[in-house]
């Protein structure tokens, strides 16, 4: 009788509205990954089939074919350095100027702050041309430093307001008090400031991983065989020959699957450091 | 030449000058106060000796050498922070061995002093926590605790008490009186509650709009405030100050000359109630506070002067009542006009009496 009476009390009309409706919008949300994750391990046939096959033999030829033809882990090794490197090198750059101006205020702090991120405002196309006969004039064309270097600036604007933002919620005096205890600057951010600051600072780091690897303007742009990402080998297979939907499929669910799972792994951080420090 | 010694020390913020030119000397082993209102560059003025804000004008030394320009970390001077500033990453015993660590003492010597440190500061048992386990009073011990384990040249304190409740503020204050005591270091205090200035310090510094008002022992300050705004700033309740034109004709004319348009400020214990009528000035009782070892009568006068009078005995007065008052004009402050002080020729021998 109790449990009745709470089954009713669970349940109601619009509780389970409410679910079906956060259920319908979570699926439909995700159907384009799910449908591309079974069009995968289609054949091509199986693939444009009409109605479209839900139930199948699955087959692993399509990644077979997606290595053998474009050497997918030559992409793959492209996209993590270009990655790692980038955001490795973009937290160096960013780590200090976020400290300046959260520790250090100018008058002008807030006008930089605004000035770096209005950079971001900015169509990329825009500066398609003189980045592209830079590259090109420094022999820069189809390597993974051209990325690097792309990826790193692009994304400091994001890093230096992320790490400025985590900063300025340490308190100052924290830091004075080292100083006072003798820390000279660098143990001063070694032994204080980076360690209170890791979690802005992983967060931030994971944040521009995640763009770096699935950037693709500049990658398509700037990269083609040799210094590509795996977003260029995707759009390899939407190509003038033809479209391949279970080979793209394929190398689609490739170049995702290494970030999906690393952002699962690391989805707190993540969301830690979305909302900006806004809650500590 | 002092232990340090501040010589003309300036401070601008942008076009704002913070602090204006102070000259001070402080003599090893002393405890010093900084009080004043707030904005009036107390805090500034120690960050200035700490080395956290640069120095613009003047010259700091410590021991005769020159530390003006020198960093923080160089200056071998602690501090205690308003807000504690503990490192929130490092138990109780990691923030008390920073400095020595820093130091690259030896991990023995630095195990025996912060254990020594703690057995003062009753913090034995809290060593392997977290400042995010300890009460603010523990916070505030380790703070303590933090800049005695080094022995550092001068003390530097900025309002250590203002986060503490008010028993615990009074507590606080005692211990670090007795710390003083004990270990005899040379410190300076930052405050703004004249209680804790006039309690804890050897020497008090008024200071007001970046400059020195007076400097010397509490008592000189409550008994011979050298202007109004010292007189007024030193003792709860405040001095009275009324204006020479509001005081009856009798005792207006024991101003001395200088103070003509000015006024005259007296303690409130200075100001006698008489019941009978037989006093100089009429008044009525606006306000009665009866603080069990005082009483306080807040009394209004013909002439529209406020006055306080502080009683030792209790009263049947209430507010309504009329009453008559003398003051006992030998215990006078005189000022003119601007505030300053105006000595009567025979000043000496009314302090004398």
């Amino acid at each position: 009788m109790a449990r009745q009476h709470t089954f009713s009390a669970t349940f109601t009309p619009a509780y389970v509205l409410r679910t079906l409706g956060a259920w319908a919008i979570a699926l439909l949300l995700f159907f384009p990954l799910g449908w591309l994750m079974l069009t995968a391990f289609k054949t091509e046939l199986q693939a444009i089939a009409i109605p479209p096959e839900l139930f199948f033999k699955p087959t692993l030829e399509n990644f077979y074919e997606v290595q053998e033809r474009s050497d997918y882990l030559l992409y793959a090794k492209n996209s993590v350095i270009t990655s790692v490197v980038s955001t490795l090198l973009g937290l160096m750059i960013a780590a200090p100027a976020a400290y300046s101006m959260a520790f250090i205020k100018g008058k002008h702090t807030k006008d930089i702050l605004m000035w770096m991120l209005s950079t971001k405002m900015m169509p990329a196309v825009g500066a398609l041309v003189p980045i592209y006969v830079l590259a090109q004039k420094s022999h820069l064309l189809d390597t993974q430093l051209a990325l690097i270097i792309v990826f790193t600036l692009s994304n400091l604007p994001i890093m230096v307001w992320m790490l400025y933002s985590h900063f300025k919620d340490i308190p100052h005096e924290i830091l004075e008090a080292a100083r006072m205890d003798g820390a000279s600057l660098w143990q001063e951010v070694r032994m204080v400031l980076l360690p209170l600051a890791m979690g802005g600072l992983a967060s931030t780091g994971l944040l521009c991983l995640v763009l770096s690897w699935n950037e693709a303007f500049w990658s398509l742009n700037l990269t083609a065989a040799r210094g590509g990402t795996l977003a260029t080998l995707i759009a390899s297979y939407s190509s003038p020959e033809g479209l391949f939907w279970a080979k793209l499929s394929a190398a689609s669910f490739m170049a995702i699957a290494p970030i999906v799972v690393f952002g699962w792994f690391s989805q707190k951080q993540l969301v830690q450091g979305l909302t900006f420090g806004a809650v500590k | 030449m002092s232990y340090l010694q501040l010589q003309g020390i300036e401070k601008f913020f942008g076009e704002h000058r913070a602090i204006k030119g102070i000259d001070l000397a402080i003599e090893p082993g002393e405890f010093v106060v900084f009080v004043g209102p707030s904005g009036c560059g107390k805090s500034t003025l120690l960050r200035l000796i700490a080395g956290l804000e640069h120095i613009d004008g003047g010259k700091l030394s410590l021991q005769g050498r020159d530390i003006t320009h020198l960093s923080s970390s160089q200056r071998d001077l602690a501090m205690v922070f308003q807000s504690y500033a503990l490192y929130p990453h490092m138990s109780v015993f990691e923030n008390m061995s920073f400095a020595l660590k820093l130091a690259k003492e030896d991990p023995a010597l630095i195990r025996d002093k912060v254990e020594r440190a703690a057995k003062i500061l009753n913090l034995s048992d809290y060593l392997q926590r977290t400042p995010k386990d300890l009460s603010g009073g523990q916070r505030q011990r380790v703070a303590i605790g933090r800049a005695i384990v080094r022995a550092p040249k001068v003390f530097l304190f900025d309002e250590p008490l203002s986060n503490l409740d008010a028993a615990l503020r009074g507590q606080t204050r005692v211990e670090i009186a007795k710390l003083h005591r004990d270990l005899g270091a040379t410190t300076i205090y930052v405050t703004h509650d004249q209680v804790e200035a006039m309690t804890l310090a050897d020497r008090v510094v008024v200071l007001r709009d970046g400059q020195i008002e007076q400097v010397g022992t509490p008592l000189e300050l409550y008994d011979k405030p050298a202007n109004q705004f010292v007189a007024q700033f030193i003792g709860t309740p405040q001095m009275n100050v009324v204006p020479l034109a509001q005081l009856p004709v009798g005792v207006h004319q024991q101003a001395p000359a200088g103070a003509a348009g000015g006024s005259m400020g007296l303690r409130p214990e200075a100001v006698q109630l008489r019941t009978g009528g037989q006093g100089a000035i009429a008044g009525r009782v606006d306000l009665v506070e009866a603080l069990g070892a005082e009483t306080l009568v807040y009394v209004s006068t013909a002439e529209g002067a406020t006055l306080v009078a502080r009683l030792s005995e209790r009263t049947t007065l209430v507010a309504g009542h009329t009453v008559t008052l003398d003051v006992a004009t030998e215990h006078a402050h005189w000022f003119d006009p601007s505030g300053r002080l105006v000595r009567r020729s025979h000043d000496h021998s009314a302090t004398l009496a």
